[in-house]
């Protein structure tokens, strides 16, 4: 080895420390950057204002409702050239999964999708969402809600996000399957069990269900609990007041294992999404699915869907329950998604501009267009609005009582276990007593 | 270079990177993972220190022990595949017809992503128009079974993709493991007059010891913290019946609310996985190591 390639070693030697160095340092440095300022919406880019909006309509199973967002994006971008909006959507169950990761790290979208009460308390209690009263009282949104709507979204006094649909939920059915075995609208719970033992002899799923995402099989026992207890016994259920202890409430879980027993769901229910349920409906497969008015545009307006298939779908409310409490005109529904604006949003006035402009165009449009019940007031005199639309918002104008979600009205964790004993419910893991227990101990923890 | 790589300062600076990713990415998570799991937090609000309650909870709830029993069917389960796997490798690696092709069969699962596997094995399970069911049907079956909505069939019905999913993966480890001893000691054996029974079981499997004991530990330890097909396919249900440690863990923190427990149980799973590998370890472990000579 020469002296002078020792000496070359040498100096190679601290220009390989040096970048070694440099890259290391880098390396921590871009870690420590990364993470502080992805809160969203910047300003940046020549003035240009980002804003990202957060929702739950993909194009494939909501294609009126992401039409509708997408177009009225577009035009608010139209009219406002330095705003651009970005959009992420996600499904239904992986929305409420990323909201809640992103909450953790305090990355919320500026605009985003919640539901009421129950489900939107601990976001409101970390500081997460904005106060909207501003808009709410302002003069573009002032007295054009349903009463009603916008107060599931209140807490100590006031309101974190604005609702943009009213949802309740009948039981649609297939007029074809029910003309073909001979099949009167039921009007109580006795017919309806006529109708399923029919439609079970004759081999044909009676009721469309896909209960592993379980709320769809909540709908079920809330009305029957509705209809035999009366909707203020449940509601003290679920706040506490009351008990699920309940006769009634106890008759209500049996009554479920008993159009079980009945075959009155398709098969493997507690396995299937309430996608692949439903699925089985649109396939003229099952006679009859429960389910929120969201639905509504598959019925009516989705060009996806043949017309031959829409307008054999009607609707009816959910029967009464012989000596039961429950009023015909009372639902299960409630307001359904809002939007909220990010408290840590650095572009919090643009993006509750934006949101007051989307309530107003949403509830123009979302009814011609999209077949979506708004929570702003409808104008039914104009436009060609579908047959099943409009009985149905006359339904809901008739409606004497509209009994939130549970899983929206609980507290989380309650929630939960609401839920998981459904699903047990319906899969007969547990008899009423113990489903009723089950929830009063939750019920009772409070969290 | 060898100078320089000898140099501690510089050994320091290249390590130092990769450590320092490692701890932010790796160990830092650990530790707040367990420190969280000493609060009472629903991961938006402020945190109330509580101690070890979330953890002393974690011995009295019976949700929690079930889904720890489903871990440990699984981590079974696919232990007593590895069995299959590598009779598959030993007849694949003894240049048969049509290998090359049956290798590849096997590794296109491990090609695709959990969450593909999911649909297809959903479609498969389907209880009306799926391939299996209208499989059985076709058979004469009347009342064929709801494979995910039974909650005593859920399991079985999970762990059968889960191993499909995996057997191109230890197959492939295997045969790699096959192809590495050397073709001479089984050319001397077979001059010898062994069987191939007796290739396979007196010369291949004591070779191959060593690869057997780092599968097991990776099928053990992956079935223990085993998330995505499951969490895709029933999302633990029916009400339970086919949740898993890690499933648990996921729905405390982010169903419901309940970060701080959630937190304990993703640290319980932890020190289980540890203390699995270390038992693994001390069963499989051999004084002699083996020398080709």
């Amino acid at each position: 080895m020469s002296n002078e390639y020792g000496l070359r070693k040498r100096s190679h030697r601290k220009w390989v420390a040096g970048l070694t160095l440099l890259l290391s340092l880098m390396l921590v440095l871009s870690g420590c950057g990364a993470g502080k300022d992805g809160k969203g919406g910047s300003e940046g880019e020549g003035g240009k204002i980002t804003l990202k909006m957060m929702h739950l309509w993909p194009e494939g199973s909501s294609a009126q409702q992401s039409k509708l967002v997408t177009q009225i994006i577009d035009q608010y971008e139209k009219d406002h050239p330095n705003v651009v909006i970005q959009q992420e959507v996600l499904e239904n169950e992986q929305y409420k999964n990323k909201l809640k990761v992103l909450s953790a790290s305090n990355e919320l979208p500026d605009i985003g999708i919640t539901w009421a009460a129950g489900f939107m308390e601990p976001y409101v209690k970390g500081g997460l969402f904005t106060p909207m009263d501003d808009l709410l009282n302002g003069s573009k949104l002032k007295d054009k809600f349903v009463p009603g709507t916008t107060e599931a979204y209140a807490l100590n006094g006031k309101t974190y996000a604005l609702p943009i649909e009213l949802n309740i939920s009948p039981i649609y059915y297939n007029k074809a399957i029910f003309q073909k075995y001979n099949l009167k609208v039921p009007a109580t719970l006795d017919e309806l069990k006529q109708a399923v033992q029919t439609l079970a002899d004759h081999g044909v799923a009676p009721i469309a269900l896909g209960n592993k995402d379980r709320w769809t099989g909540s709908l079920w026992y809330m009305y029957l609990a509705e209809r035999i207890a009366g909707n203020e016994t449940l509601k003290k259920a679920i706040d506490g007041s009351g008990s699920f202890d309940d006769p009634g409430l106890i008759q209500a879980a049996s009554e479920i294992q008993t159009l079980v027993d009945m075959n009155a769901f398709n098969k493997g229910f507690n396995g299937l999404s309430n996608d692949e349920g439903k699925s089985e409906f649109m396939n003229d497969k099952a006679a009859m699915y429960l389910m929120g008015t969201w639905e509504l545009p598959n019925f009516t307006t989705n060009p996806a869907i043949p017309q031959a298939f829409k307008d054999q779908i009607g609707f009816f409310k959910f029967p009464m329950v012989a000596g039961g409490k429950g009023n015909e005109n009372s639902w299960v529904g409630g307001p359904g998604v809002g939007l909220f604006v990010s408290e840590n949003s650095k572009v919090k006035e643009e993006a509750k501009a934006f949101v007051e402009y989307f309530v107003v165009q949403w509830g123009e449009q979302s009814v011609t267009q999209a077949g979506v019940i708004p929570a702003t007031k409808v104008d039914t005199s104009k436009g060609d609005l579908p047959k099943l639309y409009v009985d149905l918002l006359n339904g809901l104008n008739q409606a004497s009582s509209i009994t939130l979600f549970a899983d929206v009205q609980m507290k989380p964790n309650a929630a939960q276990v609401h839920l998981n004993m459904i699903q047990a419910l319906f899969g007969k893991a547990v008899t009423p007593q113990q489903f009723a227990e089950q929830h009063k101990a939750a019920i009772e923890k409070g969290n | 270079m060898e100078k320089v790589m000898s140099n501690k300062l510089v050994i320091a600076l290249y390590v130092l990177p990769s450590l320092l990713l490692l701890l932010a990415v790796i160990y830092v998570p650990i530790v707040l993972t367990g420190y969280y799991g000493l609060n009472q937090w629903n991961g938006i609000g402020p945190m109330t220190f509580v101690g070890l309650d979330n953890y002393q909870h974690l011995f009295t709830d019976t949700a929690f022990w079930q889904s720890a029993w489903h871990s440990l069917l699984l981590a079974l389960f696919s232990g007593v595949s590895l069995i299959g796997y590598l009779v598959i490798a030993m007849i694949l690696s003894g240049n048969i017809k049509g290998a090359n092709l049956l290798r590849k069969i096997y590794l296109i699962p491990m090609l695709l992503s959990s969450v593909a596997i999911a649909q297809l094995w959903l479609k498969m399970y389907h209880p009306t128009n799926g391939v299996l069911n209208s499989l059985l049907a076709s058979l004469g079956v009347h009342n064929p079974p709801e494979w995910l909505a039974n909650p005593s069939l859920v399991l079985p019905a999970l762990f059968i993709p889960i191993i499909w999913q995996y057997a191109g993966f230890y197959i492939l480890i295997y045969y790699a493991g096959l192809k590495n001893i050397p073709e001479t000691l089984v050319e001397a054996a077979r001059i010898d007059g062994a069987s191939a029974w007796q290739i396979a079981t007196r010369i291949k499997l004591p070779l191959l010891r060593e690869v057997i004991n780092v599968t097991i530990i990776l099928s053990i330890v992956g079935s223990l913290k085993y998330f995505d097909l499951i969490y895709v396919m029933t999302d633990g249900g029916p009400n339970g019946a086919s949740e898993v440690m890690a499933s648990y863990m996921y729905h405390q923190a982010f169903r419901s609310f309940d970060f701080g427990y959630g937190s304990a149980t993703a640290f319980a799973l932890l020190l289980i996985c540890l203390v699995a590998t270390w038992l693994i370890r001390k069963a499989t472990a051999s004084g002699d190591t083996i020398q080709y000579s």
